[in-house]
């Protein structure tokens, strides 16, 4: 099983409550906004706490409310690709994509720079600082800063927001070639229907 | 700091009223070598203040820019208060706390045999509980204006709390802590009632440049030399101020334009 999840979490006014029992390949999250879509990727993540349940990715449990196992984010080794990037300002794409290094080499991930940079295309881009970047490029430097970091699963927050239409169907691909050349399972939040339908392997509606 | 020799003060002292009757004549340059002494004891006052105020300060300004907890108002409130009490209040305050019959006074030279009364680590102290509030506000701004989820994305990256402070909050509020210290710098290097108060006005030891223009309009020959330090001042205050407006608009990232 890639991901069994199952929790509750009141926010405000909105109730979240998921179950969700995927094989490998794509799980896609589809829903309209304001469902709490994002805030189910922060809670696998580990940057927000559920009221209750329990999350294990590939066999893994980063959270039980019951056993009162709650990893903090860093021990989690999720690579999560932020709806809006999230690249380090202040660091050149290179140092960004660099800065999950540390864990990566603890974990003996596989992944070398040279080899995620060519895949998602972005060796030009190397020495560029993020402001500099195009929607679409930030997008793929950051899944790069996600996959170099030691990540055992991809949580991808809407991936294609921000991003050209011309742009989309390379992110799409690209996301493909992740899922069969790479077989780390993904988490992947859309309010896209057409997009959930071509990309899922598991579709959760919520 | 200050540890001084047995009759240090005393002998600075002596030797000031000895010049104290020559002063105005020039040993060559435009400022007399009693005015350079002013500069540097206001200099090296600005700068052990700052650094010790530093912090201090940054502590305070990440704990009110990110931190919830009763009492916040309060301690908000209290970090101001040398900027709206009368400054004579604060050195007062310090002489009570600090002086050597203190609480804290009496304790620091116990222990470590620090003084602060009537010693230029006193003019010090002063000029960093009255610099303390600017450098705060500057500092927490500059924290506030520091995205929370990149710290969460470093965090999701495999950063403990502690390196995603260091290699993501500290570097992105960089520029507003170098502003807050510059602006510290300058307003120690103009600190008066507070350090009159505290540790009075001795030449060579507690005699900063404010108190020595104080001191020099007393003087019925002294307007050349509240000239020549008023103008020396007005620059030193103009160069942080510049600095610190500068430092502010430098913006982590941008610095080389592609």
């Amino acid at each position: 099983m890639s991901f069994d999840v199952q929790l509750t979490k009141q926010l405000g006014n909105t109730r979240i409550e998921l179950r969700i029992c995927a094989g490998p390949g794509i799980t896609v999250l589809v829903g309209p906004s304001g469902v709490g879509k994002s805030s189910v990727l922060n809670m696998v993540a580990g940057l927000l706490r559920p009221d209750s349940g329990h999350i294990q990715v590939s066999g893994e449990t980063l959270y039980d409310h019951r056993a009162g196992i709650d990893l903090p984010p860093e021990q989690r080794h999720a690579g999560y690709v932020f709806q809006d990037s999230r690249l380090f300002p202040h660091l050149r794409v290179i140092e960004n994509l660099r800065y999950g290094e540390r864990r990566a080499r603890a974990g003996k991930s596989a992944f070398a720079l040279e080899e995620i940079s060519a895949l998602l295309g972005i060796e030009a881009l190397l020495q560029r600082w993020p402001r500099t970047l195009s929607g679409g490029e930030a997008r793929r430097v950051a899944i790069g800063r996600a996959l170099l970091s030691g990540a055992r699963f991809l949580l991808l927050d809407e991936p294609l927001s921000f991003v050209d239409r011309a742009r989309r169907e390379e992110i799409l691909r690209l996301i493909e070639r992740l899922r069969d050349e790479l077989a780390l399972p993904m988490l992947y939040v859309t309010h896209d229907p057409d997009e959930a339908r071509w990309l899922a392997t598991t579709l959760v509606a919520i | 700091m200050g540890k001084h020799p047995p009759g240090g003060v005393t002998r600075t002292r002596a030797s000031y009223i000895q010049r104290d009757t020559v002063s105005g004549v020039r040993t060559g340059g435009v400022l007399s070598a009693e005015e350079w002494e002013i500069i540097g004891l206001s200099l090296r006052v600005g700068a052990v203040s700052t650094v010790a105020a530093l912090p201090v300060a940054f502590a305070l300004a990440f704990t009110l820019a990110r931190r919830d907890f009763p009492g916040r108002a309060l301690l908000d409130a209290l970090v101001h208060l040398p900027l709206v009490l009368p400054p004579v209040v604060t050195g007062w305050a310090l002489l009570l706390l600090f002086g050597r019959r203190g609480p804290i006074g009496h304790a620091l030279e116990a222990c470590c045999g620090m003084v602060f009364a009537f010693r230029w680590t006193g003019a010090a102290l002063a000029a960093a509980v009255m610099a303390l509030p600017l450098m705060v506000r500057a500092m927490r701004l500059s924290i506030e204006a520091v995205d929370t989820r990149l710290e969460n994305a470093a965090r999701t990256l495999g950063a403990s709390p502690w390196r995603a402070f260091l290699t993501v909050t500290l570097p992105l509020s960089m520029p507003g802590i170098l502003a807050a210290v510059a602006l510290g710098f300058a307003r120690s290097l103009g600190e008066f009632g507070a350090t009159v108060s505290f540790v009075s006005s001795i030449p060579g030891e507690t005699r900063t440049l404010p108190l020595a223009i104080y001191g020099a309009m007393q003087l019925p020959a002294g307007e050349t030399q509240v000239l020549r330090l008023a103008l020396v001042s007005i620059a030193l205050a103009l160069g942080m101020l510049l600095l610190s407006e500068l430092l502010l608009r430098r913006q982590p990232g941008r610095q080389h334009e592609l």
